[in-house]
């Protein structure tokens, strides 16, 4: 958890107001929930305001609040909740946030927050002189496999070095980011490995064998031959194995056994144990059969699948 | 290696045609109409017979997930939100979905809200991603202006996608923590039950999907479940992007069978491991919650649910991060702690100064300025915090370090002894009086 404030009242512009394109945008966007629900759209607006100012002022989030007919306090527990509301004023032409997380951290963020350090500003969150930037060190940006990178503003530059970092954050200072191709930085495509992909080469045919008329009996493959038992928990205790037999699974043989006990208390238990194993084994069909040690799966689905047949003949 | 026949993501680097007529030219909204006509209870038992579990972590059965919500409407709109919420370190796949191949996504929200009878859902995607929600949105309008969305569509069930985002929080990929961060609120996690599926998003029934368990949902139906099921092992069947970050020669991500080994992906698909397989040091094989195993140990294992169950780890979302041996892997865990101590939402008292407790133990151990029985008391406080939280953030956060102290717990006491032996030899000098 991190404790975040608003900026003191020096750096608060005194009102906010959306531009027009981003009020109708705003307009649109409450619509997207259902009736009354018009909270829903706290985030979205918070983001736009920030995006129109840079950061997330009080008069935005008095605005946000007003228009949403929220308690003031429920938009400023969002804007201080959400790590991606700027609360004080940062870099007008670039604001680096750099990945820091393990992968990235593998791979090299330390050396680019050096960078930053070095060409931005010791402290994180604090413009430079100018206030032209500003840098900080963020949580997982969910681009590990292009690690290690940065985000200014709305997009993500990957696979780094110091050097190719420097050239970026020098092209924003001069206003020339907009030159600057996001995405990977070296020889590769998006997410595919540095090269070249290895897979999807080949031409790809549609395939929708599901969908086209078919016997019955396909179906019914499909179905029993899958292992339906996902997730399903698999006991191994000794009390829950069919095979041996108590009361419950083997009333027959209990009843014989209860007689037994009646006639002849002491000795009679003994005697009377090969009984049950012909009664319940022979006697009854169903009950025997999942006595089997239940280990091999192949065999269970066989048998489901023949009573499966069984029943719809 | 899986053939390119079998790739259910046609598009994941984004190198073809990106638009509707090129997903379709590539099998995707093929016969989505035939699918609902066929009706809730086929798309439902397909998806069971498919045996796909949930790709956000958890590994839960999808088609069971979606079984859970009531039949019958009790005049309660029914929900299907998709959690795009990925913020686990090391996860990257759904980025990939929502950026190059759209329309998995798009058609599977349209099956999937119809076999959950809802006619209405929010796509959820994290704040960080927006070109993604750019490129997302972009490929919702051009279905509505298809006729593929919205009411009297093509396909015969009358569906709303709408794009919402979220603002930076990790806790918002917990399912309940994002319905309320959905709903315009702080994402606290929500006590269950009650369950999402009974009252979910605005108190109506609600299930919460991972992208790539709704996107490969579509072309599990037109192939047939028995297609899905058949690759992979038992009860870890289908296939699965891969993510592979860290010290390998070439990080990529990559759709391949599940219970391919550990090795053959590294070889095949991420060019190695940095400086040969004699370097490896440690693995975490499946985002940042999941335990850490020694690199040893992954010389035979096999990626899916219950071969990294039995290296004492969890499969999570198959965003492997590899370490070779230049790594400080004590840091390297500390930094997870960092993490979970910065997005701990602050809810329950175990996790909130438990992370931050754990996180400043961490940083002395990596420099050593601790004492070896220190390393069972932050054992036991990680064993205090699991369990004890509303959420799973509580118990994300205690595995790393208990997976660290587990495999490394030499290196942590190699670390202190170090710290002890410079301290004395250039400090107070012992010397006997003469």
């Amino acid at each position: 958890m991190s404790v975040r404030r608003l900026a003191e009242d020096q750096f608060q512009p005194p009102a906010f107001a959306f531009n027009e394109e981003n009020a109708v945008w705003a307009e649109a966007t409450i619509r997207k929930y259902p009736p009354a629900r018009q909270q829903s759209a706290v985030i979205p607006l918070l983001m736009r305001a920030q995006e129109q100012d840079g950061w997330v002022t009080k008069a935005a989030i008095e605005h946000v609040a007003d228009r949403l007919e929220m308690p003031l306090i429920r938009v400023l527990e969002v804007a201080t909740f959400y790590t991606q509301f700027q609360l004080k004023p940062v870099g007008t032409r670039a604001h680096v946030q750099v990945c820091g997380t393990t992968p990235c951290m593998l791979r090299g963020a330390e050396q680019l927050m050096d960078v930053c350090r070095h060409k931005i500003h010791h402290d994180p969150l604090t413009p430079n002189a100018e206030g032209t930037l500003s840098w900080e060190e963020v949580e997982c940006q969910g681009a590990c496999v292009n690690a290690p990178m940065v985000i200014i503003f709305k997009d993500a530059y990957e696979d780094l070095t110091s050097e190719r970092l420097e050239e970026i954050i020098d092209a924003f200072e001069a206003g020339r980011g907009s030159e600057i191709q996001p995405g990977p930085q070296i020889d590769r495509a998006f997410s595919a490995p540095e090269g070249g992909p290895l897979t999807l080469l080949d031409e790809i045919k549609p395939v929708r064998t599901n969908l086209e008329p078919q016997p019955a009996p396909e179906g019914e493959v499909t179905a029993a031959g899958a292992p339906d038992n996902a997730g399903r928990h698999k006991d191994t205790a000794p009390e829950t194995d069919a095979s041996l037999k108590t009361p419950v699974t083997d009333k027959e043989g209990a009843k014989t056994q209860a007689k037994a006990a009646e006639t002849g208390p002491l000795s009679a238990t003994m005697k009377s144990e090969p009984d049950p194993k012909v009664a319940g084994g022979a006697g009854e069909g169903a009950p025997a059969e999942p006595g089997t040690v239940s280990g091999d799966l192949k065999q269970k689905r066989a048998r489901k699948k023949t009573s499966a047949e069984d029943g719809t003949a | 290696m899986l053939n390119d026949q079998d790739r259910i993501f046609t598009n994941i680097y984004g190198l073809k045609d990106k638009s509707l007529k090129g997903a379709m030219s590539r099998g995707h909204w093929d016969g989505t109409k035939q699918i609902i006509e066929k009706g809730r209870d086929w798309i439902i038992n397909e998806m069971k017979a498919s045996g796909l579990r949930g790709r956000g972590g958890a590994g839960f059965p999808t088609g069971l997930k979606w079984s859970f919500m009531p039949k019958e409407s009790d005049g309660r709109p029914h929900y299907l939100v998709v959690n795009a919420d990925e913020s686990e370190p090391g996860t990257c796949k759904d980025r990939d979905i929502m950026r190059h191949d759209p329309h998995t996504l798009i058609e599977g929200c349209v099956i999937a809200g119809f076999a959950m009878g809802a006619h209405t859902a929010y796509i959820y995607v994290r704040g960080e991603y927006m070109r993604e929600r750019e490129a997302l949105q972009a490929a919702i309008d051009e279905c509505y202006d298809a006729g593929l969305l919205g009411g009297n569509n093509k396909n015969g069930w009358d569906f709303d996608i709408y794009v919402h985002h979220g603002a930076g929080a990790y806790i918002c990929g917990e399912e309940t923590a994002l319905l309320e961060s959905l709903e315009g609120k702080k994402g606290q996690p929500r006590l269950k039950p009650p369950f999402p599926a009974n009252m979910g998003l605005y108190g109506c029934p609600t299930t919460v999907n991972n992208v790539e368990s709704i996107a490969v949902a579509p072309t599990i139906l037109r192939r047939g479940g028995g297609w899905f099921a058949g690759i992979g092992r038992p009860n870890n069947v289908g296939t699965k992007l891969f993510m592979i970050s860290g010290h390998v020669n070439k990080p990529c991500t990559v759709e391949e069978a599940m219970g391919i080994p550990f090795r053959e992906l590294i070889e095949k698909h991420a060019g190695g491991i940095r400086g040969g397989w004699d370097n490896l040091l440690a693995v975490i094989p499946g985002g940042a919650s999941c335990p850490i195993i020694r690199g040893e140990d992954m010389d035979d294992a096999i990626m899916d649910f219950d071969g990294m169950r039995d290296k004492k780890s969890s499969f999570g979302t198959a965003a492997i991060i590899v370490m070779d041996k230049s790594t400080d892997v004590i840091k390297a865990i500390a930094r997870l702690s960092a993490f979970f101590k910065h997005e701990s939402c602050g809810q329950c008292t175990p996790c909130r100064e438990g992370t931050g407790w754990m996180w400043r133990v961490m940083e002395r151990m990596v420099k050593g300025n601790a004492q070896k029985r220190e390393i069972d008391m932050l054992l036991q406080v990680s064993k205090q915090i699991e369990g004890h939280t509303i959420c799973a953030l509580g118990d994300a956060a205690a595995w790393p370090v208990q997976g660290l102290i587990r495999n490394f717990r030499d290196e942590i006491e190699k670390r202190i002894d170090q710290y002890t032996y410079n301290s004395t030899s250039h400090g107070a000098v012992m010397e006997a009086a003469e």
